[in-house]
């Protein structure tokens, strides 16, 4: 009689990691149509090549770890840093740009640290902090959104945009117009009030400004998918939002030309992209329901001082890599109450 | 004159933040076991000897005075962990001059065979074997710490170690991971099954 | 009757697969060839065997007593012969064998000498935990813990609730749904004799709540009726829970129904609270009115693997395989052989294994019903796991420190509170054995623990010794100088014979200076033997220094 002997429970949910892996990735579709419509092929060409490095340095340690590559590749973690990657690297960042920001998230900011589940910083995080640092000028010029681009509101055309990105056999130098994004332009304003800005700066016109909504809104639709599918909780991300909504509204209901405003913070950068797929990353953040919330709040608040007082104008990969340190610490402090216990240690 | 004054301050410094370290060494002072006790309650208490000490509360005297942490067999990897957690020192591993870490075993006399000479009994560190001059003796196997000083001086081999039994009430579920780590100590069990097949169709 | 219910945390909603036993009414089992009685069929100590090898018993008759407090009867389930008593097969996840009476059925099922029934309401207290101890009940839900124990709360805990557990929330399990189905009379009469029991003298009856998931409405409804039917709606209610697994859980279902959490630790007579599973209390009724001992139980038997699932009543000792080829067994399906339901049963490997008391259902499934585990996946720390859990804990965390054998961290995380329910494994997208992972530390942390008592004990043993030695030591030294002090005397007078009284004086003189002088010696001798035996021993050398 050879029948199986395990421990229990014997009975478990359909779906493995990787199918939550697959649902990030779907969530992200809205986002990147509406990158697509309004900055043209750059960022759907920049996550096809991210998401194609992302696989092939993860083959390449999987192999060197000698571990199974099939069985690995399935989880499809590789993948949602690649896409996550693409999106966030401006349209037309050059290959090589994207090429090292993904082998050193999937190579070093991911397995050297032990693989999936071991790393303690978010891998697209740390590769986009790399080429921020090291690549200022290329990670700051933007294209300028559909209205601006051109006369007749015309994106640029695919090829074009393949031509700038992999600039092999063509010579020909696209012309794109590059320009800030909002949060740049605001960040440079020099003694400018808000006002004036609004006024001086094309990519703050309504029409332009309207192109970076749309984008967040796309990443908020994405997001609140994925909580309803339950890939999440909600604590983190809206413990983020409302307090950088909160905090940044403060500071500009008190002097409304020298702070950006509660929605140029929400909408007008990363934070969405932030709020429900970085931020949300299981592996780095904090895991009790209190700690994502002290988690979550932390980096809106980070992300509000950095912007306001720090280099960058955008300051989410360094929040996020920040609270990445904090997470096991808040971990130790924020353990729920165990079913009869009064008070935890 | 101002190197003066500041001598003078520094001293009157150094002398009240003394005196205040010297208060709270006193005052807050925590009361600990001695370090060897410490250490003696970390050892197995089998008295078996083999780290070269006559018992467990000499090595601890010697571990105290810095002698290595991996010489007792019987308290194996977790004994040599716990101690290093207390002193701060190195893991290391069992020094294989003293032996290697076995399952724990307990003595067993073959009684048909005993002459009852009484040498084990007196050799059992623990008095834990039970009988009298030309008697048959036998083990008492919950107070038995299977140090195995008694198998020598039996002039007739009649003493064995014995693995200890497992039973239902002392067997529990392994490390879902430990036939993995007997092979391959980085892989997880997934590694096994799905990296094995693999493997094995590759070969 | 319409309480506040409360939730507790987590909890997960499995397929129940319940209507797969529910088709046909209970079943006797035939008698079979063989029983096989483990000794061990419940928490706390053997019982003791009281037969031997030949011996014919009759139904009922008492084979095995308790040995100790925390520990039950043994009846013989039907009449025969004891074929032997040996290690066979027991229920148990690790395959290992336990003593066991195995008896020879000779199918006359004769009855010996009953119990006298007893009327619960004329019998002091006493003797009815004397009865249900005589009876050898152990709890028929899950872990047999002795009932008698159970129904004999200290002193200083005022019971004021009795809860009877009829939440059946594993899946697959419907032998209490059927016996409340079929046997309600006895269920609500075993209430009585436990509420009875826990009433304290003079006080106000304990309020007695049966939680019972929703998914069961037709045993609901027929336990209400007959609590009607009985006149005991002020005593006794009737309280639908919802469908959630481990609703029944004794932790879980005592927060659902009052509210209250019993503390870490503690039992829950601490708050008050009695809590009994729903078969024991018909082995209450059983033993007290009819006088019968617990021999019989109802137990599950589905699973895919069964051409015929239904609930039998079935003898204590059957071997599963004879009710496993009476239910239809398609060997060829059978994959995975499971003792209790799906989340927190054991497999096992051997259908001799015979039913025992708490033997609640025996689940025989298929590949395509509970597929082998697939690979384990790198934790990703989701914190499903840790939404599911009743406990409140944090099953990753947990999973971490268990993995990497860090079994403090493993205790500050509250290791201990774990249940082993099995929800964190359920969801968990990575399908990471956690369950095993905390049983493997529970065992090695309880196991270290045990190491250190005996450590300790063995380190007094051998201080003891030492000391004894060294007292047996200076006892033997002595004795040898009082000899050769005596001898030396006889010496001494042997060469000086007395000659008169002068030199009788002299002497005399001469042998008090001699003693006085021998005296000094061994006064210092004394001081340094009581010194030297011990220096062998540790402690006496170390507070020299």
């Amino acid at each position: 009689m050879n029948l199986l002997s395990v421990s229990s429970p014997h009975l478990t949910r359909t779906g493995g990691t990787g199918d939550v892996m697959l649902l990030v990735i779907l969530a992200t579709l809205p986002g990147l149509t509406a990158l697509t419509y309004f900055f043209g092929w750059g960022n759907l060409i920049n996550v096809v090549w991210a998401t194609t490095i992302a696989v092939a340095s993860e083959a390449l340690i999987l192999k060197l770890r000698g571990r199974s590559l099939g069985f690995y590749l399935r989880d499809y973690s590789a993948v949602v840093t690649g896409v996550l990657l693409g999106l966030a690297l401006p349209p037309f960042a050059p290959w090589w740009l994207t090429l090292v920001a993904v082998s050193f998230a999937i190579i070093i900011a991911k397995h050297l640290y032990g693989g999936l589940g071991n790393n303690l910083f978010n891998p697209a995080m740390i590769g986009y902090a790399l080429v921020l640092i090291a690549f200022p000028v290329e990670m700051t010029s933007w294209i300028a959104p559909r209205s601006l681009a051109s006369a007749t509101g015309e994106i640029a055309p695919f090829v074009d945009t393949l031509n700038v990105i992999f600039p092999f056999h063509s010579t020909t130098t696209f012309d794109a117009m590059t320009m800030a994004t909002p949060l740049d332009a605001f960040k440079h304003k020099g003694d400018l009030t808000a006002e004036q800005v609004w006024a001086a700066e094309a990519v703050l016109s309504a029409k332009s400004w309207m192109a970076w909504q749309f984008v967040s809104l796309g990443y908020l639709i994405g997001g609140a998918y994925l909580l309803y599918r339950k890939v999440f909780t909600w604590h983190a991300p809206i413990s983020m939002l409302l307090t950088l909504a909160l905090i940044s509204a403060a500071f500009w209901l008190y002097a409304p030309n020298s702070f950006a405003s509660p929605q140029l913070h929400l909408l007008g950068g990363a934070t969405m992209l932030a709020a429900f797929f970085i931020i949300t990353d299981p592996v780095t953040s904090a895991t009790s329901v209190k700690g994502k919330l002290i988690y979550g709040g932390l980096i809106g608040l980070l992300i509000f001082m950095i912007r306001t007082w720090g280099n960058y104008p955008d300051a989410v990969a360094f929040s996020v890599l920040l609270m990445n340190f904090a997470a096991p610490f808040i971990d130790i402090y924020s353990q729920p109450r165990t079913y009869g216990h009064k008070i935890h240690k | 004159m101002s190197i003066v004054s500041a001598i003078l301050v520094l001293l009157l410094l150094a002398m009240v933040f003394g005196a205040v370290l010297g208060f709270a060494a006193i005052r807050f002072r925590v009361a600990e076991d001695p370090i060897v006790d410490q250490i003696d309650n970390i050892l197995p208490q089998t008295q078996c000897g083999q780290c070269g000490y006559p018992g467990c509360r000499p090595y601890a005297e010697a571990i105290a005075n810095g002698d290595a942490i991996n010489k007792c067999p019987p308290g194996g990897e977790s004994t040599i962990q716990e101690l290093a957690d207390l002193l701060g020192r190195e893991v290391i591993p069992l020094d294989a001059e003293q032996g290697i870490e076995e399952g724990k075993t307990v003595a067993y006399i073959r009684e048909a065979e005993c002459i009852g000479c009484t040498k084990c009994i007196q050799a059992c560190p623990v008095d834990a074997i039970l009988g009298a001059a030309k008697l048959m003796h036998t083990i008492i196997i919950d107070e038995c710490t299977g140090c195995d000083l008694c198998v020598d001086p039996c002039p007739v081999d009649c003493i064995e170690m014995v693995p200890l039994r497992k039973t239902a009430k002392n067997w529990y579920w392994q490390h879902p991971e430990i036939e993995v780590e007997l092979n391959r100590k980085e892989l997880i069990t997934s590694d096994k099954i799905a990296g094995e097949a693999d493997r094995e169709n590759a070969a | 009757m319409n309480r506040g219910l409360r939730d507790f945390h987590g909890g997960i909603h499995p397929p129940e697969n319940k209507d797969l036993s529910t088709q046909v009414a209970i079943e006797t089992a035939p008698i079979p060839d063989k029983l096989v009685l483990p000794l061990q069929q419940h928490v706390g100590q053997q019982s003791k065997a009281l037969v031997s090898e030949g011996d014919y018993v009759l139904k009922g008759q008492l084979i095995a007593a308790a040995e100790g407090y925390v520990s039950t009867a043994l009846h013989a389930p039907t009449s025969g012969v004891i074929a032997s008593i040996q290690n066979a097969s027991i229920p148990h996840p690790s395959g290992l064998s336990g003593s066991c009476i195995i008896i020879e059925s000779d199918r006359k099922d004769e009855w010996g000498k009953r119990l006298q029934p007893l009327d619960y309401e004329k019998v002091d207290v006493s003797e009815l935990l004397k009865r249900i101890r005589e009876a050898g009940i152990a709890g028929l839900g899950g872990a047999g813990f002795p009932t008698s124990v159970k129904l004999n709360p200290s002193a200083e805990n005022t019971i004021v609730t009795l809860i009877i557990n009829a939440a059946e929330c594993e899946p697959y399990i419907t032998a209490d749904d059927m016996l409340m189905r079929e046997r309600s009379e006895q269920v609500i009469k075993g209430i009585q004799i436990i509420a009875h029991m826990l009433k304290p003298v003079g006080c106000l009856p304990v309020e007695c709540l049966i939680g019972i998931e929703d998914n069961k409405p037709e045993a609901a409804e027929t336990l209400e009726q007959t609590v009607k039917q009985l006149h005991l709606e002020h005593e006794i209610s009737v309280v639908r829970i919802p469908t959630k697994y481990p609703s029944g859980g004794e932790k879980q279902l005592i927060q659902i129904l009052t509210g209250k959490e019993v503390p870490n630790g503690g039992i829950p007579a601490d708050v008050g609270i009695v809590c009994q599973n729903l078969g024991t209390a018909v082995a209450v009724y059983k033993a007290v009115a009819l006088g019968e001992p617990l021999i019989s139980r109802i137990t599950t038997l589905t699973g895919r693997a069964l051409e015929h699932p239904k609930n039998l009543e079935v003898l204590i000792g059957t071997p599963i395989r004879s009710l496993l080829n009476h239910c239809g067994l398609q060997q060829i399906k059978l994959n995975r052989l499971i003792i209790g339901g799906p989340m927190m049963g054991v497999t096992i490997n051997d259908l001799d294994t015979p039913i025992i008391k708490s033997t609640n259902c025996v689940l025989a499934s298929t590949s395509e019903e509970l597929p082998n585990p697939t690979p384990q996946q790198a934790c990703i720390r989701c914190g499903m796991c840790a939404e599911a859990c009743p406990a409140s804990l944090l099953p990753q965390q947990l999973y971490w420190y268990s993995k990497t054998k860090d079994f403090d961290k493993a205790l500050n995380h509250n290791l201990l509170d774990c249940i082993e329910c099995g929800a964190c494994t359920y969801v968990c997208p990575s399908h990471i054995p956690l369950v095993q992972y905390y049983r493997f530390a529970k065992g090695e942390i309880r196991a270290q623990e045990h190491d250190h008592t005996k450590s300790e004990h063995a380190k007094q043993r051998f201080e003891a010794r030492q000391h004894r030695l060294a007292e047996e030591a200076a006892q033997k030294e002595a004795k040898r100088r009082e000899r050769s002090k005596a001898a030396k005397l006889r010496q001494q007078k042997a060469t000086i014979p007395p000659h008169n009284s002068e030199s009788e004086s002299n002497s005399e003189d001469k042998a008090a200076v001699i003693q006085a002088a021998l005296e000094r010696v061994k006064s210092k001798k004394d001081k340094t033997s009581k010194l030297t035996p011990e220096v062998s021993n540790g402690s006496a050398a170390r507070e020299e220094e």
